[in-house]
């Protein structure tokens, strides 16, 4: 079996999960593929299995059965730890509660996975402050999340996501609890950070933010509905 | 990540909840302070007592009567084996050869009066030698005479309390007279103050004539006690073994096992006593080192909460690449720093509070740097022990529920 070039290759992922005696299946042999520099939008309704699809790709589970390949590494063979250093280092996480440590300065919310990943203090710093510049957050580094608002929070998150300069960035609802001006906001970041050459797979619900994508992959009811290229791709930047 | 990281870190949570973070370093801080304070003060009273003993004279062997045994039985009454004979055998015989002076006294103790004011003390009947024997100073007037030993003189020498009891602060009662039991004495002399407290204090303590004590007072012949100085610290077991045979072949008995007197050196004294007050340190330190361990049972219950409460920050933490070993140091580095902290706070605490106990009781203040080694290593290691098993729950937690918890 020959390692593939794409940077993301699902073959047949299948995700079953046991409630006692009852089995769901939540996603039933997926598979497609991501190339470098993609703009893909995962949509489906609630209780579709894109949470789960988005778990698995993101390296925070593993699927029943299937193969996934990120970066020519097999993922669900790998160890706890070598699943640590995955997500450390080639996925970026933006998630729809922005998941920043309260009380903790956007500079160093920025910077722990730097600090997880053993980067060095002072650079750390300056990478944090350079991927908080270019998310228009240069004026607010010792902001902690609480004098933030919601779009601000989220755009410290994809700073986050941007810092250890991964693979690819994964993004959980990025504009599910944001007002719609800031949404565009974050969808306008999202597109300016795909320009510069980043792999984005975002996951909505919203018809409406799914159209910032380039590709769009709808799910229903654990399998693909649909995967096709956004012809009308709505484009922020000029 | 580094060490000093992991210390920032831990640190700067737990000064996010200042409050919970007290009360749980609480427990550390009663803990470790009550051992300090415990040790300290045990160790304290110890010395106090060994200096008070050495001040009497470290080169003393006390010859005390005892009854003699009888085939392995002893008689209950005997208790006047020792007579002034004795002493003067002592002090003459050609076997003795470490002896520097030979003491003997009787004592009771009596009311003391003067004018309006009374006051209990020990009365002890003693030879001049006695001065010598167990290194008595005067602050004024002079000690008992042999002319007043063999005049049985009505005089007496007071200890430095009893001279201010009787006759007020520095005021000078020589050829003042007190009554000791209705007899009127003359005062020929105030000793100098040995300091300290505890039993047969000098200070408190008045001395006569031993054969005015044995004719006068209490109609006896024999006496309480014969007191030995030897000539140095390093022949009191020859001297108690000539002691010995001497006394044995006066009182005509043949075993040493059946003598019908017993020879004490300080040493024996300050060894029992230093066992005594060691037993009750440890005892105390022991009951302290009980609430060390409830303070660490503290601790692992706030963790715990904790950890449930930051379930999704962990989450969080490990999709952002935090490895278990890092969560699990994360944590423990927490519950180190909350015992660690609380070991300082403890050990201030405990060692003011010794200090200020012994400053008000006049002890002498002594802190070993052993007791606050262990205090730090015990408090580290309780930090160690209860914060394990949160700290291993916290690691486990899987990313994807942990994010999910709400």
């Amino acid at each position: 079996m020959s390692i593939p070039k794409n940077l993301i290759e699902l073959t047949n992922i299948s995700k079953t999960y046991k409630t006692g005696e009852i089995e769901v299946k939540a996603l039933q042999n997926i598979s497609f593929s991501v190339e470098k520099g993609e703009f893909l939008a995962i949509m489906g309704p609630s209780g579709s299995g894109k949470s789960t699809l988005m778990h698995i790709i993101g390296a925070l589970d593993k699927p029943t059965s299937g193969e996934y390949f990120l970066d020519g590494k097999q993922v669900e063979k790998l160890s706890e730890d070598e699943l640590a250093d995955i997500r450390n280092e080639k996925i970026g996480f933006v998630f729809q509660f922005y998941n920043l440590l309260p009380r903790t300065t956007s500079l160093k919310n920025v910077s722990i996975p730097m600090m997880y990943g053993g980067v060095e203090k002072t650079e750390r710093i300056k990478r944090a402050k350079k991927y908080l510049e270019m998310v228009g957050l240069g004026d607010r580094l010792y902001h902690t999340p609480g004098q933030l608002s919601g779009g601000q929070q989220q755009r410290v998150a994809i700073a986050r996501a941007l810092s250890m300069n991964p693979s690819i960035i994964l993004a959980d609802e990025p504009t599910g609890n944001i007002a719609s001006r800031q949404a565009e906001e974050i969808m306008e970041v999202f597109q300016e950070i795909n320009k510069k050459g980043n792999t984005i797979l975002m996951i909505t619900h919203e018809e409406e933010i799914a159209q910032y994508a380039k590709r769009i992959i709808h799910i229903r009811d654990g399998e693909i509905d649909e995967d096709r290229h956004n012809g009308k791709q709505k484009l922020v930047i000029k | 990540m580094e060490t000093h990281e992991l210390i920032e870190e831990s640190l700067l949570t737990l000064t996010l909840n200042k409050a919970r973070t007290f009360l749980a370093m609480l427990g550390v801080i009663i803990g470790i302070g009550s051992v300090i304070a415990l040790v300290s003060l045990g160790q304290s009273t110890q010395s106090s007592i060994t200096n008070q003993i050495q001040s009497l004279g470290s080169n003393l062997l006390t010859i005390s009567p005892s009854s003699q045994a009888f085939g392995g039985v002893r008689g209950g009454e005997s208790i006047q084996s020792l007579t002034l004979a004795d002493a003067e055998a002592l002090k003459e015989s050609t076997l003795i050869t470490t002896i520097e002076s030979v003491s003997a006294e009787y004592s009771s103790r009596g009311q003391i009066i003067a004018g309006r004011n009374n006051t209990n003390a020990q009365v002890i009947g003693v030879l001049p030698e006695y001065q010598t024997v167990r290194s008595v100073d005067l602050s004024s007037g002079s000690f008992i005479n042999q002319r007043h030993v063999d005049g049985l003189s009505k005089v007496v020498v007071l200890g430095t309390t009893v001279a201010t009891d009787l006759f007020g602060e520095n005021s000078n009662p020589v050829g003042q007279t007190v009554r000791i039991d209705s007899q009127v004495f003359t005062v020929v002399g105030v000793t100098a103050s040995k300091g300290g407290t505890g039993f047969n204090n000098p200070d408190e303590s008045v001395f006569i004539p031993l054969t005015t004590a044995q004719k006068i007072l209490y109609g006896v012949d024999y006496v309480g006690s014969i007191s030995v100085s030897a000539i140095s610290e390093n022949v009191m077991q020859q001297a108690e073994d000539q002691i010995t045979q001497v006394l044995l072949n006066r009182h005509k008995i043949r075993s040493a096992n059946d003598a019908d007197f017993r020879i004490f050196s300080q040493e024996d004294v300050i060894g029992t006593i230093t066992s005594v007050t060691g037993t009750f340190t440890t005892l105390l330190s022991g009951i302290a080192a009980i609430s060390l361990v409830v303070g660490g049972i503290g601790i692992m219950n706030i963790m715990l909460v904790t950890v449930t409460e930051r379930t999704r920050e962990i989450g969080l933490r490990k999709a952002l690449g935090a490895k278990r070993k890092i969560i699990t140091a994360q944590f423990l580095t927490e519950a180190v720093m909350i015992t660690l902290i609380g070991g300082i706070i403890g050990t201030i605490l405990g060692i003011t509070v010794s200090a200020v106990i012994t400053n008000h009781m006049d002890l002498p203040f002594v802190i070993s740097l052993k007791s606050i080694i262990l205090a730090f290593s015990v408090s580290a290691g309780v930090g160690i022990l209860f914060g394990w098993y949160p700290a291993q729950k916290a690691a486990k937690l899987e990313p994807i529920e942990a994010l999910r918890y709400e």
